[in-house]
């Protein structure tokens, strides 16, 4: 009886390792079942993601500089910006981190058009069926707090070390802002506006394209800049898994305590990090300017 | 004589769990309150029966949470009604399926809202377009004809504007013009003047009865205000705690309420402006045309009753648009009338 109050009953360590050798053991036979058959499904991205890098970086850097100069421009439509790029990009080039940096802007550009392409349209799914939200709002739980080294071991086991596990791992970490923000711009817009595209006898689709998903589209906005922001935030973790950029230096760093070299490399991610945050929100807040009730 | 439009019929709503079980309940007897308290579920709407007449503006009036609201929405089916039919130019809307019940939607009716519900990321034209590009109904025509109600309502140059831009009567201006521009028979007005300050509620009254007089659609209007549903309302059905007190001509509801509530409702109303010579005169019987004035039926009587006061006539004729003399008002029966 006092063993029973003091110490937790738990299983028998026989138990518990059939059960987790079990577990692994089947997981196993899985990956080599199917591996080969889901590598090939991202063969197409993965094609994607190598050209775009190779374009990045093979590329005569002052194009590229401009190239991005005027997206950033477009973008923000802010001289104080652009310029700020400008210096940002000279330092990163001068330091010598281009290259990785290229790397870096490839793989979160292929994972931020990834996570819009796949968290919109589950977005829309769960603003529209009460029951989609109930399955997806805990698997998106799941996916924010599991620490990222713990789903990091099954998709090594599954497709290896490369770039693909490595976009895998940054689009399960950055996808949740940008459903959850989707579901909750449909679901804000104003019941009222709702009504009057039934009342005008609108369909499913055009109520979706012409009035929720236009009027969601701010909140949508701050789900893509936030999904940005997660993505730059798991380079590191992902050059484990053997993706180039700016991780992998800061990971040599970590390893072998060379501060400077560090701190470079996190300061180029940061910089990334600064100026996607201010072109994407000063795009956002430019595509909804007429609604903010300022008399032009 | 006018044909049925709209016939709405022994129609309930009942908001809740477990509606059916509920209708039983209401159906025996057991009241709002008591549903509410015992059952858990809100009477919306009781056992309603209400006949529509083309190119008639049908007001239906009362206070918040009367279930006019509700009661509107079950017209063109925004609402499921719990039980009961609703019956447009014959055909019954609770049978449409989703695709007859759109197309009804789109050709039949349009509506507009008591908070605009205008699209804040279109310009006027594309929100006076709405219902036509929900339609595909092609750009060129579905623009110029926008436009032509655009200009209609008082709003030319502002095509290109946002609602944002906009004051709250110019925001329902729109809303009006993309009900017009729609073109149904029917025009759904839930609160639509509510929101508005009082001169310009005026100015879209006056509007609206303009429209009315050229356009001759079936109007359901929904107000709570008394002043405005004797301005417009060709017939006026109050509601109370989703039951139907009263349905007549204003003049009817004027001067013989039914119930308390329609009573006290109606004893501030200034009632010459509201009621015409027609509704109060008598029927002709060899009166004297010596001293006599004449009135025109549709004369309400604040037209007439300051000459009625100078000229001190012996009694009033009543002639219709024809100039036949079809009754007598006296003025004994005038002061009667004016003085309660």
């Amino acid at each position: 009886m006092e063993d029973f109050l003091s110490e937790f009953p738990e299983l028998s360590r026989e138990t518990l390792r059939f059960i987790k050798k079990g577990f692994d053991a089947s997981y196993r036979a899985f990956s080599r079942e199917y591996g080969d058959a889901i590598e090939a499904v991202f063969d197409p991205v993965l094609y994607f993601l190598v050209w775009f890098e190779k374009l990045l970086q093979n590329s005569p850097w002052p194009i590229v500089l401009i190239c991005f100069l005027a997206v950033i421009y477009f973008g923000s439509r802010k001289i104080s910006v652009t310029i700020g790029s400008l210096f940002a990009f000279l330092l990163i080039g001068i330091f010598g981190m281009w290259e990785d940096t290229m790397s870096t802007v490839s793989i979160i550009g292929v994972c931020t058009m990834l996570s819009i392409g796949i968290g919109i349209p589950v977005g829309v799914l769960m603003a529209k069926s009460e029951r989609a939200q109930r399955i997806c709002t805990p698997i998106l739980d799941v996916m924010q707090t599991m620490p990222s080294f713990v789903y990091l071991i099954p998709v090594v086991m599954l497709l290896g070390i490369g770039k693909i596990p490595g976009l895998l791992a940054v689009v399960i970490y950055a996808i949740p802002p940008i459903i959850r923000l989707t579901n909750l711009g449909i679901r804000e817009v104003d019941k009222e506006v709702l009504e009057a595209a039934d009342a005008f006898g609108a369909n499913p689709r055009q109520k979706l394209f012409q009035v929720q998903l236009p009027l969601a589209l701010p909140t949508i906005f701050a789900g893509i800049n936030q999904t940005i922001m997660m993505a730059l935030a798991m380079v590191v973790i992902a050059s484990m898994i053997g993706v180039k950029g700016l991780g992998q230096p800061v990971l040599k760093a970590i390893t072998n305590q060379y501060f400077a070299m560090g701190l470079f490399n996190g300061l180029a991610i940061v910089a990334l990090a600064i100026i996607f945050d201010r072109v994407s929100q000063s795009f956002g807040h430019r595509i909804q300017q007429h609604r903010s009730g300022s008399r032009e | 004589m006018s044909e049925i439009k709209i016939q709405i019929k022994n129609l309930y709503k009942i908001f809740g769990k477990n509606p059916k079980s509920a209708l039983e309940k209401v159906k025996d007897g057991v009241n709002k309150d008591e549903l509410l308290e015992k059952h858990n579920h809100v009477l919306g709407l009781k056992d309603i029966s209400l006949d529509i007449k083309e190119k008639s503006i049908q007001v239906v009036m009362g206070l918040s949470g009367s279930g006019k609201s509700t009661l509107i929405r079950h017209i063109n089916r925004l609402i499921e009604p719990t039980d009961g039919s609703v019956v447009v130019d014959g055909e019954d809307v609770l049978k449409m399926n989703d695709e007859s019940l759109r197309n009804f939607r789109r050709t039949k009716t349009a509506m507009v809202f008591q908070r605009f519900a205008l699209l804040p990321h279109k310009t006027v034209l594309e929100n006076t377009q709405f219902g036509l590009h929900i339609q595909n109904i092609d750009e060129k025509e579905s623009n110029t004809r926008a436009r032509r109600w655009i200009d209609r309502v008082g709003l030319s140059g502002y095509e290109e504007k946002y609602p944002q831009h906009l004051s709250g009567g110019m925001q329902q201006r729109v809303g009006l013009a993309r009900a017009l521009t729609n073109d149904g028979e029917i025009l759904l007005m839930d609160e639509a003047f509510s929101a508005l300050d009082p001169l310009i509620r005026k100015d879209m009254q006056d509007i609206l009865l303009e429209l009315q007089d050229e356009l001759h659609k079936t109007v359901v209007f929904i107000t709570h205000d008394l002043d405005e549903a004797l301005k417009i309302g060709d017939r006026i059905a109050i509601l109370k705690d989703g039951i139907m007190d009263q349905e007549g001509i204003p003049a009817d509801i004027l001067l013989s309420p039914k119930t308390q509530y329609v009573k006290d409702f109606v004893e501030d109303v200034n009632r010459a402006r509201v009621i015409k010579a027609k509704h109060i005169m008598s029927k002709l019987n060899g009166q004297d045309r010596d001293n006599a004035m004449f009135v025109d039926q549709d004369d309400f009587i604040d037209r007439f009753i300051d000459k009625v006061i100078s000229d001190k006539p012996s009694c009033l004729i009543v002639k219709n648009k024809n100039n036949d003399e079809i009754g007598y008002l006296s003025s004994k029966r005038l002061s009667e009338i004016l003085k309660r």
